[in-house]
């Protein structure tokens, strides 16, 4: 690893100003994505400001809002049974994800940050439009089995690989961030930037900006949620395909319904055409199918990831049954 | 007024405190060094196995403050106060710790590399309480690879020492 600066951040305010005075400095939360792709030289920055301890680690409820410092560690987030009794997909989607180890040391404010595991962004040897602007994307023609159908452009098919996310935006998370201006709350969705023609501009976040919280509504829809991780191992490992959702009964209809996909998309991937399709039908296999349908409606498959295209409808079959609590 | 800790800048280091396995101690670190390279490099404690530096296969584990986390994936720095425990640590007056021993009795390891990483790993978990069934224990030790594959001793062996409990 290059050498460089180190500084510890005493408050928010701080550590916006020691990473916005010199062009390049990082946070260091958990460390886990940023000391990993520093000793890949993919991450060289002059500054690393580290903001481990600031005190952004609550998770405390007020009314209905669940507000979640952006410090936390995932595993304690996930175990909160503040969160896991109310957003049951966020905490089976941060179990899913990682190690033991890994999750004890990551934040969730930095899980939301985390790059693409694409061979091709990591290793500097090959020509990559996020890392190096401009120079290409060998993935296009390389091993893109991992690679997105969704949400993709001819300069960038990277995946996004994070499952924290992917349960969010199934549950209209909101994220605080703390900037120049003071502080402003986005809606999930609008934290994600499709690669485009600037596959380098990964977030809406200017720089300096910093993650302090994520807030979750509480409400019943929500606590029928349910994450479904598809992938090659039984564990530790990334999603080939997976998916949020959340359904609200109503008798024998879905009165709303969430859905969410991770694994197969460049940005964590909303669906709510195929929720539109759910809400007013019975839960069954027709309905769930014709859900599948229209969520991949979009797809482009690459030559190694077609089969992405399927299982993903398959996995959303299976994810709906589950939360609609059958077995068929 | 400072709003910020001293800077280095390259090559120079920076004062660290901490206690490893019970014991304060202190070095002069640059920024780069990471907790397992301290570890091994700094305080001789080669206990701790570099196995991959990217934290892909858990041989590096330690418990910081008792939580089990990946040493190679930490700055050094950023531990300062915190408690460190390696697997130097875990035997008390001589006397091999709970998972220690059953490692042994159970032939728990073959060329010994992810050893001291899955012993750290089992003693987190086994605190944790997630240590009750063989599928609860591969779920919660899946971040420590064995090249030699001995995970069913592994297991075993971690199932062993959390029913001593």
């Amino acid at each position: 690893m290059r050498t460089f600066e180190y500084v510890v951040a005493d408050s928010p305010a701080a550590a916006r100003r020691l990473v916005r005075e010199v062009a390049g400095a990082r946070f260091y939360a958990g460390g886990t994505t940023l000391v990993d792709l520093m000793k890949s030289d993919v991450e060289s920055p002059p500054r690393v400001v580290d903001i481990s301890r600031l005190p952004l680690t609550a998770i405390e409820l007020s009314g209905d809002v669940v507000r979640i410092g952006a410090l936390a560690r995932n595993s304690d987030v996930a175990y909160d049974p503040a969160v896991a009794s109310r957003f049951p997909a966020v905490s089976e989607a941060l179990l899913s994800g990682a190690s033991g180890q890994i999750r004890n040391a990551a934040t969730v404010g930095g899980n939301l940050l985390q790059r693409t595991r694409c061979t091709y962004f990591r290793e500097a040897r090959w020509r990559c439009n996020k890392r190096e602007p401009g120079s290409g994307c060998d993935a296009l023609d390389g091993f893109n089995r991992g690679h997105a159908i969704l949400g993709a452009s001819d300069a960038c098919i990277a995946t996004y690989p994070g499952d924290f996310a992917v349960a969010l935006a199934a549950l209209s998370a909101h994220v605080i961030v703390e900037g120049e201006g003071g502080e402003r709350r986005i809606a999930l969705d609008e934290l994600y930037l499709l690669p485009g023609n600037r596959p380098q501009h990964e977030t809406s976040l200017a720089p300096g900006e910093l993650i302090t919280a994520i807030e979750l509504r509480d409400e019943p829809l929500h606590r029928r949620s349910h994450y479904l991780k598809v992938r090659d191992r039984a564990s530790y490992e990334f999603a080939l395909v997976s998916v949020a959702c959340a359904v609200a009964l109503d008798g024998g209809t879905i009165a709303a319904a969430r859905l969410a996909l991770g694994g197969i998309a460049t940005v964590p991937w909303r669906s709510r055409d195929a929720e539109a399709s759910l809400e007013g039908a019975p839960p069954g296999d027709a309905a769930f199918a014709r859900a599948a349908e229209v969520a991949l409606a979009g797809a482009h498959a690459r030559p190694h990831n077609a089969f992405k295209v399927e299982l993903a409808k398959r996995a959303i079959v299976r994810a709906l049954r589950t939360v609609c609590g059958s077995s068929r | 007024m400072s709003s910020s800790s001293p800077v280095a800048g390259a090559a120079a280091t920076i004062p660290l405190a901490l206690r490893l396995n019970g014991r304060a101690t202190t070095f002069n670190v640059e920024p780069q060094v990471t907790l397992l390279d301290l570890l091994r490099e700094r305080a001789g404690l080669t206990g701790t196995k570099k196995g991959c530096d990217r934290g892909q296969c858990g041989a590096c584990t330690v418990l910081v403050n008792g939580r089990r986390t990946l040493s190679c994936l930490a700055l050094a720095l950023a531990h300062a106060g915190d408690e460190i425990t390696t697997i130097e640590g875990l035997a008390e007056n001589g006397e091999l710790h709970a998972v220690q021993a059953a490692f042994v009795e159970h032939d728990a390891f073959q060329c010994g590399f992810c050893t001291a990483g899955q012993i750290m790993s089992a003693v987190a978990v086994i605190a944790e309480g997630r240590a009750h069934s063989s599928d609860e224990i591969r779920e919660a030790m899946s971040g420590n690879l064995c090249r030699c594959g001995a995970y069913s001793n592994i297991v075993t062996a971690v199932h062993a020492a959390g029913e001593r409990r």
